[in-house]
Parts: structure tokens; C-alpha cells; sequence
């Protein structure tokens, strides 16, 4: 097989893997927020529950959690699944995964606001909620970037993990032709594949830094 | 009596730093409150402008109660109440506080849009106005990180200005700047004299104090050790006043 036909073959899994990608993107970023409010919540049960739930996902390869997503429903609740839940699956593991790495990485922008701006915008009137929407967030978001730049280009390679429930996506498809053609090809394939991808998500976050460098702190 | 302050009491922990503080500011009146350092001159203010709360006291605006004492605690009015009372006062803070990732001229027409739900083009001009006022309207597009300490100080009180309070608290507002910052920032607030606004001035300045005030208190460990016009403590017989002037009761 030719080097452009195995190109061909593998952009039909590239596309569940930018599928993963930014799906897990536009639920877990907002997630993540949600999760990193609740740790810093000054309710003792909000944020010890949250504190479990951020450590076990930290603290667990998210292959297992991928498999306890889409194996669960049948060994722990008996239910049985179609086929089209493994998509799913990957998707909600990999969401609440990386909710719980962003929600770290707000609390740590968040927490590293100076006292000043919350008392500026007291002063000025600024309620709680616009406090935090128009002074704090934008700031937070600046200063979070190189770290949430960090967890995308993971998530871009953690993609091929959903290989281990059996969802198509490019490493599995050039996992199936490299045995089929007895060839290292398809994954030589696979590597251009994943750096091209990183090259343009890398090249998304630089464009991003530099929006957001009309100011400095 | 635009401000009544009665008593007010502040510890942090075991640290007493405001013991029985008792001040009144009349409308349009300039106080200027000095001190060494750790005195609880901002501890003062902070309270004031509801920063921190008292652990006993009065805190009176325009007759309306904004925190007394029940049973030897502190209580705070209700919520609409504090908002009500809030419009009246501002802060000038020492290291300016002002929002980064805002030009200048937003800094100044943000509160008066969203808070006091001006409508923008006015608050724009309004704004504008202000900044002109402070010598500034060539920096109304800069962003805060462009500019010296001492504009933006005098963005920071632009800003506080934009709202229209009928008292600024000043919070050692030139203690960041250099001597040329410093004279700038001085001379602006000078020229807010004429606003008739009341204005309460933290300061280590005791030139620009005797010169600007209408009264001066010296305070030291929590306590108002003295107060009166200018030519009083500056001129003052009490040992303590005398000691903290050192050279500057001789000079002024």
C-alpha cells in the first residue's frame, strides 16, 4: 500500500480523534470552573467531595477510568450497551477527566488574583458575581493559559487511549492496518498525523498568548 | 454630619489595633490622618469603607446607621442598606488597585456603566472629562502596565471620582510613588479641594497635610492621641505629637 493510500485510510480516524479532542474541550474548560467554584467553596461537604473526585481522577490512569465508564453500566448496574456507547463513553471519561485537571489549574489562577483587585472592585460597587465575570475571569484566563496550553497538547495524544474500548479512532484504525500489511508504516503514518495536529493546536495557543498579551499585569 | 464614626473597636486576633476611635467628617471638610506606622490609620479607613469589619462601634453615613453595636458585637445593616451607604464613599487605595486588563478609560467608565447603570456613551464623556481634569487625556487608550505610579494613581482616583462619592478616603496614596510621582499625585488632589467633596487623607506627607487639611488627627497605638487645625499639631505642646513631628514641627 502506498504511502498516500495508508494517509488516506488513517484521516478517516484522525477525524474521531479531533472528534474526542474538542468535545472533551468545549465540556470539560466550562466543567472545569464549575468543579474548581465547588473546591474553593467554604461548604465542608462541597469541597470535600470535590477534593475525592479531583484526586481519584488525578490520581487514576484515565485508561481505567475509560474502562470503568464503558464497562460499568453492565458489571456494576446490569444494564446492557449498544454499540455506539463506546463514542460516548470515551467522551464522558474523558471529560470528567480533564475537568478535574483544569479545575486545578483555575484554582491555582484564581487563588493567585491579588487581594487588591477584589477589594478595588468592592469599593467600586462591583457585586460578587460581576466581581468575578469582568475583573477577575479575564485575568485568570491570561494567567492560565501556559498551563491549560500544557493539558491540550496531552489530551491531543490522550486521544489514542480510547483505543482501549475498542472506539476507532487513528491509532486503533493504523494499529489494524500495521498487523494487516505486516508494515510499521501505518503507524510512521500515525506519528505525522498526531504531530501535524499538535502543530496546529500548539500554533492555536501561541495565537491565543498573544491576544492576550495587549496587557501585562 | 456626613460621616459619624463612634467608638469603633478592631482587633486582628490578639493584635489590638484600633482601641476607641471616635471621628466625624462634615460635608466638603478635608481631614488628614497621620501617624506612625501600625498606628491603625488604614485599619481605620478600611473599616470605614466596610473593608473589614469592626468588632464594635458606630459607623454612621448622612444619619444612616451602616454597622452599630448589640450587645457588646458589632451588627452591619442589611444588604440594600450597605449598598445605599456605599455610594457615598471611595477609596484611593496606596498601590492603586487598578484592573490590568482594562485601557485606562475603561478603568474609569466601567463602574459608572455597570454599577450605577449610566449610560455609556455618557459615562465615556464623563470619563474623558475626569481624565482631563488629571492631566491624562492623551492616556485614556494606554493600558495600566503603560504608565508611571503616578499616573495611575491619578487614574485610581478618576476612577473613584467617576462615581460621584460624597467622601474619598485616601489610603497613604503617594507612599508607592517617588518624590516627582509623589508631587503630581499631591498637586491633583489639591485641586479636588474645590469639588467640595470630604476628603480623608492617610498620609505620611506633613507638608501637603498642613497645607491642604481643614483638620488634622494624629493618630498612634489604635488611640487619637490628637486633633485639630493644622497650626495646632503641627505647633503641639503633647510630648507624643512632638516625638512623631520630630524636625517637621520645627520646620512647618
Amino acid at each position: 500500500m502506498s504511502f498516500g493510500r495508508i494517509l488516506l485510510q488513517l484521516a478517516g480516524g484522525m477525524g474521531v480523534s479531533i472528534e474526542i479532542f474538542l468535545v472533551t474541550l468545549i465540556f470539560s474548560l466550562p466543567l472545569g470552573l464549575l468543579v474548581a467554584l465547588g473546591r474553593m467553596s467554604r461548604n465542608p461537604v462541597l469541597s470535600g467531595i470535590i477534593k475525592v473526585y479531583i484526586s481519584i481522577m488525578r490520581g487514576t490512569p484515565l485508561m481505567l477510568q475509560l474502562m470503568v465508564v464503558y464497562f460499568g453500566p453492565y458489571y456494576l448496574f446490569g444494564m446492557r450497551v449498544s454499540n455506539s456507547y463506546r463514542l460516548y463513553a470515551a467522551l464522558i471519561g474523558f471529560v470528567i477527566n480533564y475537568a478535574a485537571y483544569f479545575a486545578e489549574i483555575y484554582r491555582g489562577g484564581i487563588q493567585s488574583m491579588p487581594a487588591g483587585q477584589y477589594e478595588a472592585a468592592k469599593l467600586l460597587g462591583y457585586s460578587k458575581r460581576q466581581t468575578f465575570v469582568v475583573i477577575i475571569l479575564p485575568q485568570v484566563v491570561k494567567r492560565i493559559l501556559p498551563a491549560v496550553t500544557n493539558e491540550v497538547i496531552t489530551l491531543v495524544k490522550d486521544t489514542s487511549l480510547a483505543f482501549t474500548i475498542s472506539v476507532v479512532e487513528m491509532f486503533s484504525t493504523a494499529k489494524a492496518m500495521a498487523s494487516a500489511q505486516t508494515s510499521m508504516m501505518p503507524f510512521v503514518a500515525a506519528a505525522l498525523f498526531y504531530y501535524i495536529f499538535n502543530f496546529v493546536v500548539a500554533w492555536g495557543m501561541e495565537f491565543a498568548e498573544k491576544k492576550m498579551s495587549y496587557y501585562r499585569s | 454630619m456626613l460621616l459619624e464614626i463612634k467608638n469603633i473597636s478592631k482587633s486582628f486576633g490578639s493584635l489590638g489595633v484600633l482601641k476607641d476611635i471616635s471621628v466625624s467628617v462634615e460635608k466638603g471638610e478635608i481631614l488628614s490622618v497621620i501617624g506612625p506606622s501600625g498606628s491603625g490609620k488604614s485599619t481605620l479607613l478600611r473599616c470605614a469603607t466596610m473593608l473589614e469589619t469592626m468588632d464594635s462601634g458606630e459607623i454612621i453615613y448622612d444619619g444612616m446607621k451602616a454597622a452599630w453595636t448589640e450587645k457588646g458585637r458589632a451588627v452591619y445593616a442589611p444588604q440594600e442598606t450597605l449598598k445605599k451607604i456605599a455610594a457615598y464613599y471611595g477609596l484611593v487605595f496606596q498601590n492603586f488597585n487598578l484592573f490590568p486588563h482594562m485601557t485606562v478609560l475603561q478603568n474609569v467608565f466601567d463602574a459608572p456603566v455597570r454599577v450605577q447603570k449610566k449610560e455609556k456613551e455618557t459615562a465615556k464623556k464623563e470619563a474623558m472629562e475626569w481624565l482631563d481634569k488629571m492631566g491624562l487625556s492623551d492616556k485614556a487608550g494606554a493600558y495600566p502596565y503603560q504608565l508611571s505610579g503616578g499616573q495611575c494613581q491619578r487614574v485610581a482616583i478618576a476612577r473613584a471620582l467617576a462615581l460621584n462619592p460624597k467622601i474619598l478616603f485616601f489610603d497613604e496614596p503617594t507612599s508607592a510613588l517617588d518624590p516627582e510621582l509623589t508631587g503630581e499625585v499631591l498637586k491633583v488632589i489639591k485641586s479636588l479641594a474645590d469639588l467640595h467633596i470630604a476628603m480623608v487623607i492617610v498620609t505620611h506627607e506633613m507638608a501637603f497635610a498642613k497645607d491642604i487639611s481643614d483638620r488634622v488627627i494624629f493618630m498612634a497605638d489604635g488611640l487619637i492621641v490628637e486633633e485639630g487645625t493644622p497650626k495646632q499639631i503641627f505647633e503641639s505642646g503633647n510630648e507624643r505629637t512632638k516625638a512623631f513631628l520630630g524636625r517637621y514641627g520645627n520646620i512647618l
